[in-house]
């Protein structure tokens, strides 16, 4: 059965009609054409799908869109017109922590929601950060420097 | 001294893929585009009696063997692979027709429908059952997709003369590959001509199935690669099979089809890394050093052939590791089993056999008595010694600098001595040396490939490189980019290189074998060169430049005799380990790697194709772990195959020695599969030092260590177990309730 929803996308109010239980990333992906938002496993297990709702990292995947209600979210899509955004590229750059590029639009949101509130973090609290966003191709480590880089010349932007 | 290319330069792609523009074939809409569902056969090995399909709604299309205007056979060594099952089905998960339509669900719902009626034939499971098999093979008379022996030497007179016999056997099991972007295609058939889109290493490959799947004229198959989201391998032979899925499928519908695999079908049906049974015999005169070896290679290929007769060959050559041995039998065999089948996995057969070398090197220096690092050293290739097919090192083998200066990097030495003496809870530290064949085996570059690459000057100055060969997150299109540039002396913002479309380029071969800088690069090097030369001669030029085989390689494939291959990368790495004398899992304290890859062509690149190879050869030794039973995959989400996180392992060292090889682009050879080989026997290796109980398999799971040390606490289980304690020390063992399929399978065994 439809049912209508509203929640805000990326500063944007957004108002759709859809069946509550369908997954959150495919009216992203689907009905709102957000393909920053990728699919590596639709359980739940990659972070690739990671978004923000109402300031939380979350799995897209395995979310319910009728639970978003009322809900502020954000997608790479909206983040990458922010500054923070810039400078985690460019310290993701700097550091070869892209390699293939599937999982990093959700390490980025990974990274935000790390930074956002804790701005100067520890590595061990950057491994935790990330720890729910699989990437076969770096092993980590230079996502891990591309972070900290970031932390270091992002002072006072987080 | 320090090239100036090895410079790291930013990755041009991480503007697009940090921000999530970047389209990967799943992101790609086309107007009016359908969406393709596989049924597959849901028994390991049956002949399918009759398939019942249900009234299909308006627009929906069934698409099988029939739509099929060429042959119905995957393009590969031995044709054997259907693009659809025919009258048989030989593994779970084998395709047997799509339902294509414009919904999704609704192409679901029609596949659940959909019955096979199937009458089963007795499967063959494993390596063992495979042999026996005559009555019933799955392929040829005697299940062997290939079978091959070489010697070097006198191997027969040296066994028969000496009485010092260490013999070992050795298993590892499968590895998925876990790209993040799963396996997708999108066919589009307009005005005559198919073209397919997707995620892949070998866009020529894949034109190539097509060209003999469709049976149509070469202008009418046109194949392009969309940014593709890691491959490892598995993105080598498989897309060519789903290329065809979604052609076929675009030509019935006349519309675009999209086939897009979710992570569990991904799992479940596309190539793995080959299981293996290694199995050392290995000759020791009094002074203790090898005289002989006998290696004895089986590969569990699966249902279909695929790569698997030359994923064997580079198995058997690199079957004795980077030791200089006299005499020398290796034998192999590809057997066939009613199981997904197997194929590419970076290294390419050559992580099991190096996992097997090492740990036996290890066995043997224990039971003579010196320390693995010395016995190991003690036997090294040099320059001037020849491999074991007998060809000619040439150039010179740093093995000397590289055990020197892993020693220093991570005092392997002291810790090991520190270990014996005291007992610092279960720390370990092993030690492993390796090296990765460069690109295609022998003459496989001259006699198969034939790469061309071309170079096209534009009127605005700028240049674009045209090459077959794909950017799959492994950074060659900056690699490639920056070669040009440093040849050209142009700024590398006036390099262009897209996509590669088989409309555009010529064929320079595929992206496997750690070929893409050292071969492809280094044609793109001559031709940035030539065009430099002739730079100011007109507006728009084009230089074609063709592989030519270097004069100094002989190869015979017929005896497996000469150089096996063009060049070697070479490499060791440490690992030190702490074991939970409780759990028995293994914490990983300390990686290090030393590689001489000739010249980094970018440092940073570089590190990054050590890092992930470490982390996926550990991920392999220790946590990946598979298992089929009855022919069906038990770790089929990625929730139940685990693959490393951040939190798995520490921060690697990684050092370079600087050899450049003459003819690779700035003295660069291989560099993109070396990492993954050495990881998994320093891990293992670590593990035996720490525990004192012989490592035979990986994954070495906590299950399985715990099982191997009580079975050493009860002696009367295991008097072969119980040999390998060489050393004073021993585990503080608990003697716990322990059941389990290990054990029962090593009781069998002792």
């Amino acid at each position: 059965m439809k049912k209508e929803i509203n929640f805000v996308l990326n500063k944007k109010g957004v108002n759709i009609t859809t069946d509550p239980l369908r997954r959150l990333l495919d009216i992203l992906r689907e009905d709102l054409g957000l393909k920053g938002v990728k699919e590596g496993c639709g359980e739940g297990e990659c972070g690739s799908c990671a978004v923000i709702i109402n300031n939380r990292i979350v799995n897209s995947c395995i979310v319910a869109v009728g639970t978003v209600e009322g809900a502020e979210i954000i997608t790479i899509e909206g983040y990458r017109k922010t500054k923070q955004y810039k400078l985690l590229e460019d310290s993701f750059a700097e550091a070869g922590a892209v390699q293939c590029g599937f999982c990093t639009p959700g390490i980025i949101i990974a990274a935000e929601t790390l930074l956002r509130i804790n701005p100067e973090p520890n590595e061990n609290a950057i491994r935790d950060a990330i720890s729910g966003n699989l990437c076969r191709c770096t092993g980590y480590n230079m996502i891990v420097e591309g972070i900290k880089i970031a932390s270091q010349k992002g002072k006072g932007l987080w | 001294m320090k090239q100036k290319i090895s410079i790291p330069i930013k990755k041009s792609d991480v503007p697009e893929k940090a921000g999530g523009s970047a389209k990967y074939i799943a992101d790609i809409e086309f107007e009016g585009m359908l969406y393709a569902k596989t049924l597959r056969s849901d028994r390991p090995r049956a002949r399918i009696n009759s398939i019942k399909i249900p009234e299909l709604p308006e627009g929906y299309y069934i698409v099988d063997k029939n739509d099929i205007p060429g042959k119905n056979r995957v393009k590969m060594i031995i044709d054997d692979q259907p693009f659809f099952a025919e009258d048989v089905v030989n593994y779970i998960g084998e395709p047997i027709l799509l339902v294509v339509g414009p919904d999704k669900e609704k192409v679901f719902e029609i596949v659940y429908k959909i019955k096979v009626y199937y009458e089963d034939i007795e499967p063959i499971f494993t390596i063992e059952e495979a042999e026996k098999e005559k009555k019933n093979p799955i392929y040829g008379d005697d299940n062997c997709f290939a079978e091959y022996e070489f010697k070097k030497g006198e191997p027969e007179k040296a066994f028969a003369t000496l009485s010092y016999i260490v013999e070992d056997e050795y298993s590892t099991d499968y590895q998925e590959h876990i790209y993040l972007e799963p396996q997708g295609v999108v066919g589009i058939y307009e005005n005559g001509k198919v073209t397919v889109y997707g995620a892949m290493q070998c866009p020529y490959y894949v034109k190539n199935a097509l060209l003999q799947a469709f049976g149509w004229d070469e202008n009418r198959i046109r194949v392009v690669q969309t940014t593709t989201g890691g491959a490892f391998g598995g993105k080598e032979e498989y897309p060519s099979l789903i290329a065809g899925h979604a052609a076929f499928a675009a030509v019935k519908t006349g519309k675009p089809v999209q086939l897009v695999f979710d992570r569990n079908e991904d799992i479940e049906v596309t190539t793995k890394r080959h299981p293996s049974s290694i199995k050392f015999k290995t000759a020791l005169d009094e002074n203790n050093r090898i005289i002989a070896m006998d290696v004895d290679i089986k590969i569990d290929a699966g249902a279909n052939a695929g790569l698997s007769d030359v994923v064997l060959q580079r198995s058997m050559f690199s079957a004795t590791g980077v030791y200089n041995i006299p005499n020398i039998r290796v034998r192999g065999k590809a057997l066939a089993t009613n199981k997904v089948p197997s194929g590419a996995f970076r290294g390419f057969g050559a992580p099991q056999v190096f996992f097997a070398i090492e740990m036996h090197m290890y066995h043997i220096a224990d039971k003579v008595g010196m320390e693995p690092i010395d016995f190991k050293t003690k036997h090294i290739l040099m320059r001037g010694d020849t491999t074991s097919t007998g060809g000619l090192l040439r150039s010179e083998v740093k093995l000397p600098e590289i055990i020197d200066t892993i020693d220093k990097m991570s005092q392997y030495r002291e810790k090991y001595e520190k270990f014996k003496k005291k007992r610092d809870g279960l720390k370990g530290i092993g030690f492993s040396l390796f090296f990765h064949g460069c690109g295609f085996t022998g003459s496989g570059e001259k006699d198969l490939i034939k790469a061309k690459v071309k170079l096209k000057k534009k009127k605005n100055d700028k240049v674009e490189i045209l090459v077959s060969n794909v950017d799959m997150g492994q950074g060659a299109q900056t690699a490639l980019r920056k070669i040009v540039s440093y040849s050209l002396d142009k700024p590398i913002e006036h390099i262009i290189y897209e996509n590669p479309d088989t409309d555009r380029v010529p064929d320079s071969g595929p992206t496997v074998a750690s070929r893409t800088v050292m071969i492809v690069g280094g044609l793109l090097e001559k031709a940035a060169r030539k065009l430099k030369e002739r730079w100011n001669e007109a507006p728009e030029l084009e230089i074609v430049e063709r592989y030519k085989q270097p004069e100094y390689i002989r190869w015979d494939q017929k005896k497996f005799k000469g150089d096996a291959y063009p060049e070697y990368s070479w490499g060791a790495n440490v690992v030190e380990v702490e074991i939970d004398p409780v759990t028995y899992e293994i914490k990983v304290l300390g990686i290090w790697g030393v590689y001489d890859v000739g010249v980094a062509i970018d440092e940073k690149m570089l590190r990054g194709q050590i890092e992930g190879g470490i982390i996926q050869g550990l991920g392999f030794a220790t946590i990946e772990v598979m298992n089929i039973k009855d022919g069906k995959i038990q770790q089929d989400t990625i929730t139940d195959y685990i693959i490393p996180t951040s939190k798995d392992f520490p921060k690697i060292e990684i050092k370079l020695i600087d050899n450049p090889y003459e003819y690779g682009p700035f003295g660069a050879k291989c560099a993109g599969e070396l990492p993954f080989v050495g990881a998994a026997p320093a891990l293992a290796s670590a593990v035996q030092y720490a525990l004192n109980v012989p490592i035979r398999k990986i994954p070495v799971t906590p299950e399985l260590l715990l099982s191997y040390v009580n079975l050493i606490n009860k002696p009367q289980n295991s008097k072969e177990l119980r040999e390998c304690l060489t050393t004073e020390h021993v585990p503080p063992l608990r003697d716990p309730e322990v059941s389990g399929t290990e054990i029962a399978e090593l009781k069998e065994t002792s």
